[in-house]
Protein backbone atom coordinates (compact mmCIF):
# COMPACT_ATOMS: atom_id res chain seq x y z
CA UNK A 1 0.00 0.00 0.00
CA UNK A 2 2.91 2.54 1.16
CA UNK A 3 4.54 1.71 -2.10
CA UNK A 4 1.17 2.81 -4.15
CA UNK A 5 0.58 5.72 -2.59
CA UNK A 6 4.77 6.84 -2.58
CA UNK A 7 4.50 6.35 -6.46
CA UNK A 8 1.05 6.99 -7.41
CA UNK A 9 1.89 7.74 -10.53
CA UNK A 10 3.88 5.12 -11.76
CA UNK A 11 1.40 2.65 -10.71
CA UNK A 12 -1.26 4.39 -11.82
CA UNK A 13 0.18 4.70 -16.01
CA UNK A 14 1.28 0.88 -15.58
CA UNK A 15 -2.37 0.13 -14.33
CA UNK A 16 -3.79 1.75 -17.50
CA UNK A 17 -1.23 -0.22 -19.26
CA UNK A 18 -2.45 -2.89 -18.17
CA UNK A 19 -6.19 -2.00 -18.50
CA UNK A 20 -5.14 -1.20 -22.12
CA UNK A 21 -3.66 -4.87 -22.95
CA UNK A 22 -6.64 -6.70 -21.57
CA UNK A 23 -9.08 -4.52 -22.84
CA UNK A 24 -7.68 -4.19 -26.54
CA UNK A 25 -7.03 -8.03 -26.14
CA UNK A 26 -10.81 -8.73 -25.47
CA UNK A 27 -12.04 -6.48 -27.99
CA UNK A 28 -10.33 -8.70 -30.73
CA UNK A 29 -11.25 -11.52 -29.38
CA UNK A 30 -14.50 -10.56 -29.20
CA UNK A 31 -14.57 -9.47 -32.81
CA UNK A 32 -13.69 -12.75 -33.79
CA UNK A 33 -15.50 -14.80 -30.76
CA UNK A 34 -18.89 -13.50 -30.74
CA UNK A 35 -19.33 -14.10 -34.84
CA UNK A 36 -17.78 -17.32 -34.41
CA UNK A 37 -20.41 -18.67 -31.95
CA UNK A 38 -23.04 -17.74 -33.64
CA UNK A 39 -21.19 -19.56 -37.19
CA UNK A 40 -21.14 -22.99 -35.05
CA UNK A 41 -24.83 -22.46 -33.76
CA UNK A 42 -25.67 -22.10 -36.69
CA UNK A 43 -23.77 -24.67 -39.21
CA UNK A 44 -23.58 -27.92 -36.00
CA UNK A 45 -20.44 -29.72 -37.77
CA UNK A 46 -18.47 -27.18 -37.47
CA UNK A 47 -18.92 -26.78 -33.62
CA UNK A 48 -16.47 -29.30 -32.60
CA UNK A 49 -13.46 -28.39 -34.56
CA UNK A 50 -13.57 -24.70 -33.43
CA UNK A 51 -14.28 -25.89 -30.04
CA UNK A 52 -11.18 -28.29 -30.05
CA UNK A 53 -8.86 -25.99 -31.27
CA UNK A 54 -9.32 -22.95 -29.15
CA UNK A 55 -9.15 -25.22 -26.52
CA UNK A 56 -5.82 -26.73 -27.39
CA UNK A 57 -5.01 -22.99 -27.88
CA UNK A 58 -5.85 -22.30 -24.61
CA UNK A 59 -3.38 -24.88 -22.96
CA UNK A 60 -0.27 -23.78 -24.51
CA UNK A 61 1.35 -22.24 -21.72
CA UNK A 62 1.47 -18.43 -22.14
CA UNK A 63 5.42 -18.13 -21.81
CA UNK A 64 5.92 -20.47 -24.52
CA UNK A 65 3.05 -18.83 -26.67
CA UNK A 66 4.85 -15.58 -26.55
CA UNK A 67 8.08 -17.08 -27.51
CA UNK A 68 6.36 -18.73 -30.74
CA UNK A 69 4.60 -15.35 -31.56
CA UNK A 70 7.74 -13.27 -31.11
CA UNK A 71 9.42 -14.34 -34.26
CA UNK A 72 5.97 -12.97 -36.73
CA UNK A 73 5.09 -9.71 -34.44
CA UNK A 74 8.80 -8.87 -32.94
CA UNK A 75 8.64 -8.48 -28.97
CA UNK A 76 6.45 -5.30 -27.80
CA UNK A 77 2.78 -4.74 -26.91
CA UNK A 78 1.49 -6.06 -30.33
CA UNK A 79 2.45 -9.86 -29.67
CA UNK A 80 1.10 -9.67 -25.87
CA UNK A 81 -2.52 -8.11 -27.07
CA UNK A 82 -2.47 -10.83 -29.63
CA UNK A 83 -1.29 -13.72 -27.18
CA UNK A 84 -4.29 -12.55 -24.61
CA UNK A 85 -6.77 -12.14 -27.48
CA UNK A 86 -6.24 -15.86 -28.51
CA UNK A 87 -6.53 -17.22 -24.69
CA UNK A 88 -9.94 -15.34 -24.62
CA UNK A 89 -10.98 -16.68 -27.99
CA UNK A 90 -12.14 -20.27 -25.77
CA UNK A 91 -14.43 -18.74 -23.44
CA UNK A 92 -16.05 -16.02 -25.50
CA UNK A 93 -16.78 -18.88 -28.01
CA UNK A 94 -17.66 -21.10 -25.96
CA UNK A 95 -20.10 -19.65 -23.97
CA UNK A 96 -21.36 -16.96 -26.95
CA UNK A 97 -22.81 -20.99 -28.41
CA UNK A 98 -23.85 -22.05 -25.24
CA UNK A 99 -26.29 -18.60 -25.15
CA UNK A 100 -27.31 -18.80 -28.23
CA UNK A 101 -28.18 -23.34 -27.96
CA UNK A 102 -30.85 -21.80 -24.33
CA UNK A 103 -32.42 -19.79 -26.69
CA UNK A 104 -35.91 -21.07 -26.38
CA UNK A 105 -37.14 -22.85 -29.82
CA UNK A 106 -40.70 -22.00 -29.31
CA UNK A 107 -39.31 -18.36 -29.01
CA UNK A 108 -37.53 -18.77 -32.16
CA UNK A 109 -40.24 -20.11 -34.22
CA UNK A 110 -42.68 -17.30 -32.87
CA UNK A 111 -39.97 -15.01 -34.55
CA UNK A 112 -40.15 -17.05 -37.51
CA UNK A 113 -43.65 -17.12 -37.42
CA UNK A 114 -44.12 -13.33 -37.21
CA UNK A 115 -42.20 -13.29 -40.04
CA UNK A 116 -38.99 -11.87 -38.84
CA UNK A 117 -35.91 -12.43 -41.38
CA UNK A 118 -33.34 -14.46 -40.43
CA UNK A 119 -31.24 -11.44 -39.54
CA UNK A 120 -34.05 -9.95 -37.58
CA UNK A 121 -34.19 -12.99 -35.71
CA UNK A 122 -30.61 -12.86 -34.46
CA UNK A 123 -30.54 -9.01 -34.09
CA UNK A 124 -33.63 -8.61 -32.03
CA UNK A 125 -34.43 -11.78 -30.14
CA UNK A 126 -31.19 -14.39 -30.11
CA UNK A 127 -28.62 -11.99 -29.56
CA UNK A 128 -30.38 -9.97 -26.43
CA UNK A 129 -31.33 -13.06 -25.29
CA UNK A 130 -27.70 -14.87 -26.12
CA UNK A 131 -26.07 -11.37 -24.31
CA UNK A 132 -25.79 -12.52 -20.28
CA UNK A 133 -24.10 -15.80 -21.83
CA UNK A 134 -22.03 -13.92 -24.21
CA UNK A 135 -21.10 -11.33 -21.26
CA UNK A 136 -20.32 -14.14 -18.99
CA UNK A 137 -18.11 -15.16 -21.37
CA UNK A 138 -16.17 -11.75 -21.78
CA UNK A 139 -16.44 -11.66 -17.88
CA UNK A 140 -13.97 -14.87 -17.77
CA UNK A 141 -11.73 -13.99 -20.58
CA UNK A 142 -10.87 -10.63 -18.81
CA UNK A 143 -10.46 -11.78 -15.27
CA UNK A 144 -8.21 -14.72 -16.85
CA UNK A 145 -6.46 -11.87 -18.95
CA UNK A 146 -5.32 -9.50 -16.38
CA UNK A 147 -3.49 -12.12 -14.50
CA UNK A 148 -1.93 -13.19 -18.02
CA UNK A 149 -1.12 -9.75 -18.73
CA UNK A 150 1.11 -9.76 -15.80
CA UNK A 151 3.59 -12.41 -17.55
CA UNK A 152 3.45 -10.30 -21.00
CA UNK A 153 6.44 -8.08 -19.10
CA UNK A 154 8.69 -10.60 -20.72
CA UNK A 155 8.23 -9.99 -23.83
CA UNK A 156 7.99 -6.31 -23.23
CA UNK A 157 4.13 -5.95 -23.22
CA UNK A 158 4.57 -3.62 -19.83
CA UNK A 159 1.75 -3.57 -17.47
CA UNK A 160 1.66 -4.38 -14.28
CA UNK A 161 4.32 -7.17 -14.66
CA UNK A 162 6.84 -4.58 -14.92
CA UNK A 163 6.34 -3.80 -10.93
CA UNK A 164 6.36 -7.67 -10.05
CA UNK A 165 9.20 -8.35 -12.16
CA UNK A 166 11.10 -5.22 -11.38
CA UNK A 167 10.55 -6.74 -7.54
CA UNK A 168 11.55 -9.95 -8.19
CA UNK A 169 15.06 -8.22 -9.83
CA UNK A 170 15.68 -6.31 -7.17
CA UNK A 171 14.36 -8.50 -4.23
CA UNK A 172 11.99 -6.17 -3.10
CA UNK A 173 8.64 -7.14 -1.56
CA UNK A 174 6.91 -4.02 -2.28
CA UNK A 175 6.51 -3.49 -5.87
CA UNK A 176 5.46 -7.13 -6.03
CA UNK A 177 3.00 -6.78 -3.68
CA UNK A 178 1.56 -3.39 -5.69
CA UNK A 179 1.87 -4.77 -8.90
CA UNK A 180 -0.43 -8.44 -7.48
CA UNK A 181 -3.20 -5.64 -5.32
CA UNK A 182 -3.81 -3.66 -8.68
CA UNK A 183 -4.55 -6.51 -10.86
CA UNK A 184 -6.40 -8.28 -8.12
CA UNK A 185 -8.17 -5.29 -8.05
CA UNK A 186 -9.06 -5.00 -11.57
CA UNK A 187 -9.75 -8.26 -12.10
CA UNK A 188 -12.36 -7.59 -9.33
CA UNK A 189 -13.76 -4.65 -10.77
CA UNK A 190 -14.19 -6.08 -14.11
CA UNK A 191 -16.19 -9.37 -12.56
CA UNK A 192 -18.70 -7.00 -10.77
CA UNK A 193 -18.69 -4.57 -13.87
CA UNK A 194 -19.11 -6.79 -16.94
CA UNK A 195 -21.86 -9.16 -15.50
CA UNK A 196 -23.99 -5.96 -14.79
CA UNK A 197 -23.61 -4.80 -18.04
CA UNK A 198 -26.39 -6.94 -19.32
CA UNK A 199 -28.76 -4.70 -17.07
CA UNK A 200 -28.08 -2.37 -19.22
CA UNK A 201 -29.11 -3.91 -22.67
CA UNK A 202 -31.96 -6.10 -20.90
CA UNK A 203 -35.01 -3.89 -19.07
CA UNK A 204 -36.70 -7.20 -18.28
CA UNK A 205 -33.44 -8.10 -16.40
CA UNK A 206 -33.31 -4.93 -14.91
CA UNK A 207 -37.14 -5.16 -13.52
CA UNK A 208 -36.60 -8.23 -12.05
CA UNK A 209 -33.38 -7.09 -10.50
CA UNK A 210 -35.22 -3.39 -8.93
CA UNK A 211 -37.48 -6.03 -7.39
CA UNK A 212 -35.29 -8.20 -5.62
CA UNK A 213 -36.06 -11.22 -7.36
CA UNK B 1 -59.83 -18.23 -47.72
CA UNK B 2 -57.12 -20.99 -47.04
CA UNK B 3 -56.73 -23.74 -49.14
CA UNK B 4 -55.17 -27.05 -49.27
CA UNK B 5 -55.08 -29.48 -52.85
CA UNK B 6 -53.70 -33.01 -52.05
CA UNK B 7 -50.87 -31.87 -49.51
CA UNK B 8 -48.41 -34.33 -48.43
CA UNK B 9 -45.27 -33.85 -46.24
CA UNK B 10 -42.46 -36.69 -46.18
CA UNK B 11 -39.40 -36.61 -43.91
CA UNK B 12 -36.82 -39.00 -45.21
CA UNK B 13 -34.60 -40.10 -43.80
CA UNK B 14 -32.42 -43.63 -43.36
CA UNK B 15 -34.94 -45.99 -41.95
CA UNK B 16 -37.06 -44.54 -45.35
CA UNK B 17 -39.23 -42.23 -45.68
CA UNK B 18 -42.07 -41.35 -43.79
CA UNK B 19 -45.38 -39.49 -44.50
CA UNK B 20 -46.31 -36.83 -41.82
CA UNK B 21 -49.28 -35.70 -43.84
CA UNK B 22 -50.15 -37.61 -47.03
CA UNK B 23 -52.92 -35.90 -50.03
CA UNK B 24 -54.76 -33.31 -47.27
CA UNK B 25 -57.47 -31.19 -49.19
CA UNK B 26 -59.45 -28.68 -47.39
CA UNK B 27 -60.76 -25.51 -47.58
CA UNK B 28 -61.49 -23.32 -44.74
CA UNK B 29 -63.48 -20.04 -46.02
CA UNK B 30 -63.40 -16.74 -44.99
CA UNK B 31 -64.43 -16.08 -41.26
CA UNK B 32 -64.63 -19.58 -40.18
CA UNK B 33 -62.66 -21.20 -36.87
CA UNK B 34 -61.56 -24.65 -38.31
CA UNK B 35 -60.01 -26.90 -35.73
CA UNK B 36 -57.45 -29.39 -36.91
CA UNK B 37 -57.37 -31.98 -34.25
CA UNK B 38 -56.12 -35.92 -33.95
CA UNK B 39 -54.18 -37.90 -31.97
CA UNK B 40 -50.44 -36.89 -31.73
CA UNK B 41 -48.10 -38.18 -34.94
CA UNK B 42 -51.65 -37.72 -36.99
CA UNK B 43 -49.93 -34.76 -38.93
CA UNK B 44 -52.26 -32.06 -37.44
CA UNK B 45 -49.30 -29.48 -36.58
CA UNK B 46 -47.32 -30.01 -39.64
CA UNK B 47 -50.16 -29.16 -41.83
CA UNK B 48 -50.43 -26.12 -39.85
CA UNK B 49 -47.48 -25.33 -39.70
CA UNK B 50 -47.11 -25.84 -43.77
CA UNK B 51 -49.76 -22.96 -44.11
CA UNK B 52 -47.54 -20.25 -43.14
CA UNK B 53 -44.41 -22.15 -44.55
CA UNK B 54 -42.59 -23.04 -41.51
CA UNK B 55 -42.77 -26.48 -43.20
CA UNK B 56 -42.53 -27.06 -46.39
CA UNK B 57 -45.03 -29.10 -48.36
CA UNK B 58 -43.25 -31.66 -50.01
CA UNK B 59 -46.42 -31.54 -52.72
CA UNK B 60 -49.60 -30.36 -52.94
CA UNK B 61 -50.76 -26.66 -53.29
CA UNK B 62 -51.63 -24.50 -50.57
CA UNK B 63 -52.94 -21.14 -51.61
CA UNK B 64 -54.13 -18.44 -49.31
CA UNK B 65 -56.91 -16.25 -50.47
CA UNK B 66 -56.19 -17.82 -53.94
CA UNK B 67 -52.83 -17.21 -54.20
CA UNK B 68 -50.23 -20.35 -53.88
CA UNK B 69 -47.70 -19.59 -51.21
CA UNK B 70 -45.20 -20.82 -52.90
CA UNK B 71 -45.51 -17.56 -55.79
CA UNK B 72 -44.78 -15.56 -52.44
CA UNK B 73 -42.36 -14.09 -49.89
CA UNK B 74 -41.89 -16.10 -47.32
CA UNK B 75 -41.49 -13.17 -44.58
CA UNK B 76 -44.19 -11.35 -46.53
CA UNK B 77 -46.35 -14.07 -46.28
CA UNK B 78 -45.68 -14.67 -42.41
CA UNK B 79 -46.15 -10.84 -41.56
CA UNK B 80 -49.67 -11.18 -43.09
CA UNK B 81 -50.85 -14.41 -41.58
CA UNK B 82 -51.20 -14.31 -37.49
CA UNK B 83 -49.54 -17.02 -35.64
CA UNK B 84 -50.19 -17.66 -32.00
CA UNK B 85 -48.41 -20.77 -30.37
CA UNK B 86 -48.54 -22.27 -26.83
CA UNK B 87 -48.11 -20.00 -24.18
CA UNK B 88 -47.73 -17.24 -26.43
CA UNK B 89 -43.96 -18.09 -27.70
CA UNK B 90 -43.65 -14.15 -26.62
CA UNK B 91 -40.54 -12.51 -26.48
CA UNK B 92 -39.34 -12.63 -22.56
CA UNK B 93 -37.06 -9.10 -23.07
CA UNK B 94 -39.64 -7.44 -25.03
CA UNK B 95 -42.66 -5.56 -22.81
CA UNK B 96 -45.71 -6.55 -23.50
CA UNK B 97 -46.64 -3.87 -25.99
CA UNK B 98 -43.64 -4.29 -27.56
CA UNK B 99 -44.83 -7.81 -28.28
CA UNK B 100 -48.35 -6.88 -29.54
CA UNK B 101 -46.97 -4.68 -31.87
CA UNK B 102 -43.98 -6.96 -33.30
CA UNK B 103 -45.13 -7.35 -36.48
CA UNK B 104 -46.68 -3.34 -37.23
CA UNK B 105 -42.66 -2.64 -35.92
CA UNK B 106 -41.45 -4.98 -38.63
CA UNK B 107 -43.77 -3.76 -41.39
CA UNK B 108 -42.72 -0.20 -40.87
CA UNK B 109 -45.22 1.16 -38.63
CA UNK B 110 -43.71 4.92 -37.10
CA UNK B 111 -43.76 4.62 -32.95
CA UNK B 112 -46.86 6.62 -32.09
CA UNK B 113 -48.89 4.21 -33.57
CA UNK B 114 -47.34 0.76 -32.66
CA UNK B 115 -48.18 2.25 -29.44
CA UNK B 116 -51.75 3.30 -30.22
CA UNK B 117 -52.12 -0.27 -31.55
CA UNK B 118 -50.80 -2.76 -29.21
CA UNK B 119 -53.22 -0.31 -26.39
CA UNK B 120 -55.78 -0.98 -28.76
CA UNK B 121 -55.27 -4.57 -28.64
CA UNK B 122 -54.82 -4.59 -25.13
CA UNK B 123 -58.38 -3.58 -24.23
CA UNK B 124 -60.13 -5.40 -26.78
CA UNK B 125 -58.08 -9.13 -25.42
CA UNK B 126 -59.25 -7.94 -22.05
CA UNK B 127 -55.81 -6.65 -20.30
CA UNK B 128 -55.91 -2.85 -19.21
CA UNK B 129 -53.47 -1.59 -21.02
CA UNK B 130 -52.36 1.05 -18.35
CA UNK B 131 -51.36 -1.71 -16.10
CA UNK B 132 -50.02 -3.77 -18.14
CA UNK B 133 -48.50 -2.35 -21.65
CA UNK B 134 -45.10 -2.06 -19.72
CA UNK B 135 -44.60 -5.23 -17.71
CA UNK B 136 -42.67 -7.84 -19.14
CA UNK B 137 -44.12 -11.37 -20.21
CA UNK B 138 -42.87 -13.17 -17.57
CA UNK B 139 -44.72 -10.76 -15.02
CA UNK B 140 -47.79 -11.83 -16.49
CA UNK B 141 -49.97 -14.96 -15.27
CA UNK B 142 -50.36 -17.88 -18.29
CA UNK B 143 -53.62 -17.16 -19.33
CA UNK B 144 -52.91 -13.37 -19.57
CA UNK B 145 -49.90 -14.24 -21.58
CA UNK B 146 -51.89 -16.47 -23.76
CA UNK B 147 -54.17 -13.21 -24.40
CA UNK B 148 -51.47 -11.48 -25.58
CA UNK B 149 -50.29 -13.99 -27.64
CA UNK B 150 -53.64 -13.94 -29.36
CA UNK B 151 -53.53 -9.31 -29.41
CA UNK B 152 -50.53 -10.11 -30.88
CA UNK B 153 -51.59 -12.33 -33.62
CA UNK B 154 -54.70 -9.53 -34.29
CA UNK B 155 -51.95 -6.65 -34.31
CA UNK B 156 -51.08 -6.22 -37.98
CA UNK B 157 -55.06 -7.11 -38.84
CA UNK B 158 -54.26 -10.14 -41.20
CA UNK B 159 -57.12 -11.97 -42.18
CA UNK B 160 -55.73 -15.05 -41.67
CA UNK B 161 -54.59 -16.83 -37.77
CA UNK B 162 -53.11 -19.76 -37.47
CA UNK B 163 -53.06 -21.18 -33.69
CA UNK B 164 -50.89 -23.75 -32.47
CA UNK B 165 -52.75 -25.70 -29.40
CA UNK B 166 -52.79 -22.14 -28.37
CA UNK B 167 -54.13 -23.29 -24.76
CA UNK B 168 -52.47 -26.42 -23.57
CA UNK B 169 -50.30 -24.88 -21.19
CA UNK B 170 -53.28 -23.52 -19.10
CA UNK B 171 -55.02 -24.51 -15.87
CA UNK B 172 -58.48 -26.01 -16.46
CA UNK B 173 -60.64 -23.64 -15.23
CA UNK B 174 -58.34 -20.57 -17.13
CA UNK B 175 -58.66 -22.91 -20.51
CA UNK B 176 -62.12 -22.70 -20.14
CA UNK B 177 -62.51 -19.27 -19.73
CA UNK B 178 -59.90 -18.47 -22.70
CA UNK B 179 -62.12 -20.58 -24.96
CA UNK B 180 -65.38 -18.41 -24.31
CA UNK B 181 -63.36 -15.75 -24.31
CA UNK B 182 -61.98 -16.27 -28.12
CA UNK B 183 -65.68 -16.99 -29.22
CA UNK B 184 -66.92 -13.98 -28.05
CA UNK B 185 -63.41 -11.85 -29.86
CA UNK B 186 -64.19 -13.96 -32.89
CA UNK B 187 -67.54 -12.96 -32.64
CA UNK B 188 -66.38 -9.72 -33.10
CA UNK B 189 -62.72 -9.87 -35.33
CA UNK B 190 -64.39 -12.69 -37.33
CA UNK B 191 -60.97 -14.05 -39.05
CA UNK B 192 -60.23 -17.18 -40.84
CA UNK B 193 -58.35 -19.48 -38.37
CA UNK B 194 -57.29 -22.55 -38.13
CA UNK B 195 -56.48 -23.88 -34.53
CA UNK B 196 -54.65 -26.87 -33.73
CA UNK B 197 -55.74 -29.12 -30.21
CA UNK B 198 -56.14 -32.20 -29.16
CA UNK B 199 -58.65 -31.48 -26.75
CA UNK B 200 -61.72 -32.62 -28.71
CA UNK B 201 -64.20 -30.71 -26.25
CA UNK B 202 -62.10 -27.82 -27.59
CA UNK B 203 -62.64 -28.15 -30.79
CA UNK B 204 -66.46 -28.52 -29.95
CA UNK B 205 -66.34 -25.44 -28.27
CA UNK B 206 -64.72 -22.96 -31.07
CA UNK B 207 -64.82 -25.08 -34.45
CA UNK B 208 -67.24 -24.16 -37.29
CA UNK B 209 -65.33 -26.89 -38.93
CA UNK B 210 -63.87 -29.98 -37.67
CA UNK B 211 -61.00 -31.47 -39.38
CA UNK B 212 -60.12 -34.79 -37.83
CA UNK B 213 -57.15 -36.32 -38.51
CA UNK B 214 -55.69 -39.77 -38.15
CA UNK B 215 -51.82 -40.92 -39.57
CA UNK B 216 -51.47 -37.84 -41.82
CA UNK B 217 -54.86 -38.38 -43.90
CA UNK B 218 -58.10 -36.70 -42.96
CA UNK B 219 -60.65 -39.20 -41.09
CA UNK B 220 -63.79 -36.81 -41.11
CA UNK B 221 -64.00 -32.75 -42.46
CA UNK B 222 -67.19 -31.54 -41.40
CA UNK B 223 -69.78 -29.63 -38.76
CA UNK B 224 -69.79 -30.00 -34.91
CA UNK B 225 -72.40 -31.43 -35.60
CA UNK B 226 -71.80 -33.51 -39.13
CA UNK B 227 -69.39 -35.80 -36.52
CA UNK B 228 -72.11 -36.08 -34.05
CA UNK B 229 -74.65 -37.08 -36.00
CA UNK B 230 -72.99 -38.88 -38.82
CA UNK B 231 -69.67 -39.81 -38.38
CA UNK B 232 -68.15 -41.43 -41.01
CA UNK B 233 -66.42 -44.50 -39.10
CA UNK B 234 -65.74 -46.19 -35.96
CA UNK B 235 -61.98 -44.61 -35.67
CA UNK B 236 -64.17 -40.93 -35.58
CA UNK B 237 -66.90 -42.49 -33.46
CA UNK B 238 -64.41 -43.35 -31.04
CA UNK B 239 -62.41 -40.41 -31.31
CA UNK B 240 -65.32 -38.26 -29.83
CA UNK B 241 -66.46 -40.90 -27.47
CA UNK B 242 -69.89 -42.13 -26.38
CA UNK B 243 -70.07 -40.12 -23.34
CA UNK B 244 -69.33 -37.02 -25.46
CA UNK B 245 -72.88 -36.04 -26.86
CA UNK B 246 -73.84 -34.92 -23.56
CA UNK B 247 -71.12 -32.68 -23.16
CA UNK B 248 -71.75 -31.44 -26.61
CA UNK B 249 -74.51 -29.77 -25.24
CA UNK B 250 -72.73 -27.63 -23.01
CA UNK B 251 -70.84 -26.60 -25.72
CA UNK B 252 -74.05 -25.97 -27.57
CA UNK B 253 -75.61 -22.37 -27.30
CA UNK B 254 -78.63 -21.40 -27.61
CA UNK B 255 -78.06 -18.57 -30.09
CA UNK B 256 -77.08 -21.83 -32.72
CA UNK B 257 -80.54 -23.31 -32.78
CA UNK B 258 -82.65 -20.07 -32.99
CA UNK B 259 -84.49 -19.28 -36.24
CA UNK B 260 -85.12 -16.13 -37.53
CA UNK B 261 -86.75 -13.82 -34.96
CA UNK B 262 -90.69 -13.68 -34.33
CA UNK B 263 -91.26 -9.95 -34.18
CA UNK B 264 -93.51 -8.21 -31.68
CA UNK B 265 -92.39 -9.63 -28.56
CA UNK B 266 -95.13 -10.18 -26.50
CA UNK B 267 -94.40 -9.04 -22.59
CA UNK B 268 -94.81 -12.34 -21.47
CA UNK B 269 -92.30 -13.80 -23.73
CA UNK B 270 -89.75 -15.83 -22.33
CA UNK B 271 -86.36 -14.39 -23.04
CA UNK B 272 -83.05 -16.75 -22.81
CA UNK B 273 -79.72 -15.25 -23.68
CA UNK B 274 -78.37 -16.24 -26.68
CA UNK B 275 -75.12 -17.21 -25.05
CA UNK B 276 -76.68 -19.40 -22.51
CA UNK B 277 -75.52 -23.33 -23.04
CA UNK B 278 -78.21 -25.97 -23.65
CA UNK B 279 -78.44 -27.43 -20.01
CA UNK B 280 -78.09 -23.96 -18.49
CA UNK B 281 -81.03 -22.83 -21.00
CA UNK B 282 -82.96 -25.96 -19.92
CA UNK B 283 -82.57 -25.20 -16.41
CA UNK B 284 -84.01 -21.69 -16.99
CA UNK B 285 -86.92 -22.68 -18.88
CA UNK B 286 -88.42 -25.38 -16.04
CA UNK B 287 -88.11 -22.92 -13.97
CA UNK B 288 -90.17 -20.12 -15.90
CA UNK B 289 -93.75 -19.59 -15.77
CA UNK B 290 -95.64 -21.15 -18.62
CA UNK B 291 -96.70 -18.33 -21.34
CA UNK B 292 -98.52 -19.81 -23.73
CA UNK B 293 -96.46 -19.37 -26.54
CA UNK B 294 -94.67 -22.62 -28.74
CA UNK B 295 -91.13 -21.33 -27.98
CA UNK B 296 -88.89 -18.64 -26.32
CA UNK B 297 -87.10 -15.83 -27.46
CA UNK B 298 -83.57 -15.56 -27.60
CA UNK B 299 -81.43 -12.60 -26.90
CA UNK B 300 -78.15 -11.01 -28.46
CA UNK B 301 -75.34 -9.92 -26.65
CA UNK B 302 -77.49 -6.40 -25.92
CA UNK B 303 -79.96 -8.74 -24.13
CA UNK B 304 -82.45 -7.39 -27.28
CA UNK B 305 -84.19 -10.71 -28.89
CA UNK B 306 -83.35 -11.48 -32.05
CA UNK B 307 -83.94 -15.04 -32.69
CA UNK B 308 -86.54 -17.45 -31.44
CA UNK B 309 -86.53 -21.74 -30.77
CA UNK B 310 -89.71 -23.63 -30.39
CA UNK B 311 -89.73 -26.37 -27.58
CA UNK B 312 -90.25 -28.74 -30.11
CA UNK B 313 -86.66 -28.15 -31.65
CA UNK B 314 -85.02 -27.47 -28.13
CA UNK B 315 -86.07 -30.99 -26.99
CA UNK B 316 -85.17 -32.95 -29.78
CA UNK B 317 -81.95 -31.29 -29.68
CA UNK B 318 -81.85 -32.33 -25.91
CA UNK B 319 -83.13 -35.45 -26.47
CA UNK B 320 -80.49 -36.37 -28.63
CA UNK B 321 -77.99 -35.63 -26.40
CA UNK B 322 -79.92 -37.78 -23.61
CA UNK B 323 -80.15 -40.57 -25.70
CA UNK B 324 -76.78 -41.10 -26.77
CA UNK B 325 -75.75 -40.41 -22.99
CA UNK B 326 -77.88 -43.00 -21.55
CA UNK B 327 -76.62 -45.58 -24.51
CA UNK B 328 -73.10 -44.74 -23.23
CA UNK B 329 -73.88 -45.66 -20.02
CA UNK B 330 -75.98 -49.03 -20.57
CA UNK B 331 -72.71 -49.74 -22.85
CA UNK B 332 -69.56 -48.89 -20.21
CA UNK B 333 -70.96 -48.03 -17.03
CA UNK B 334 -72.57 -50.45 -15.70
CA UNK B 335 -73.13 -50.06 -12.02
CA UNK B 336 -71.60 -53.18 -10.29
CA UNK B 337 -74.86 -52.98 -7.81
CA UNK B 338 -77.08 -53.73 -10.26
CA UNK B 339 -75.54 -57.56 -11.16
CA UNK B 340 -75.50 -60.67 -9.99
CA UNK B 341 -72.70 -62.24 -8.01
CA UNK B 342 -70.79 -63.94 -10.91
CA UNK B 343 -70.94 -61.00 -13.08
CA UNK B 344 -69.89 -58.49 -10.38
CA UNK B 345 -66.90 -60.65 -10.20
CA UNK B 346 -66.47 -61.27 -13.78
CA UNK B 347 -66.96 -57.18 -13.90
CA UNK B 348 -64.16 -56.56 -11.03
CA UNK B 349 -62.00 -58.93 -13.05
CA UNK B 350 -62.25 -57.42 -16.69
Amino acid sequence: MRYILDNPEKVLDLTWDHIQLVGIAILIASAIGIPLGILINRVRWLQLPVLNLSGVLYTVPSIAFFAILIPYTGIGKTTAIYALAVYSLLAIVRNTAAGMDEVDKATKDAADGMGMTKLQRLRMVELPLALPYILTGIKIATVAGIGIAVIAVVIGGGGLGRLVFDGIRTQEANPVLAGAIMSVLLAFIADFGIGRLALLFRRDLRASAERGS
Amino acid sequence: MITLDNVTKTYKSAAGDFHAVRNVSFTVNEGELAVLIGPSGSGKTTTMRMINRLEKATSGTISVNGQDINSLNVVELRRHIGYVIQQGGLLPHFTVAENVALVPRLLGWDKKKRRARAEELLALVDLDPAIYADRFPRQLSGGQQQRVGVARALAADAPIILMDEPFGAVDPITRNQLQRWLRQVQRDVRKTIVFVTHDINEAFLLGDRIILMKDGQIAQNGSPADLLRTPASDFVKEFIGDEFALQALEHTYIAELARPFVPDVPDDALVIPGDMSIPEASREITQAESTGHDGFWVANDNGEPDGYVTYEDFANVLSEGIASEVEAEEADTIDPELLGEEERAHAVHS
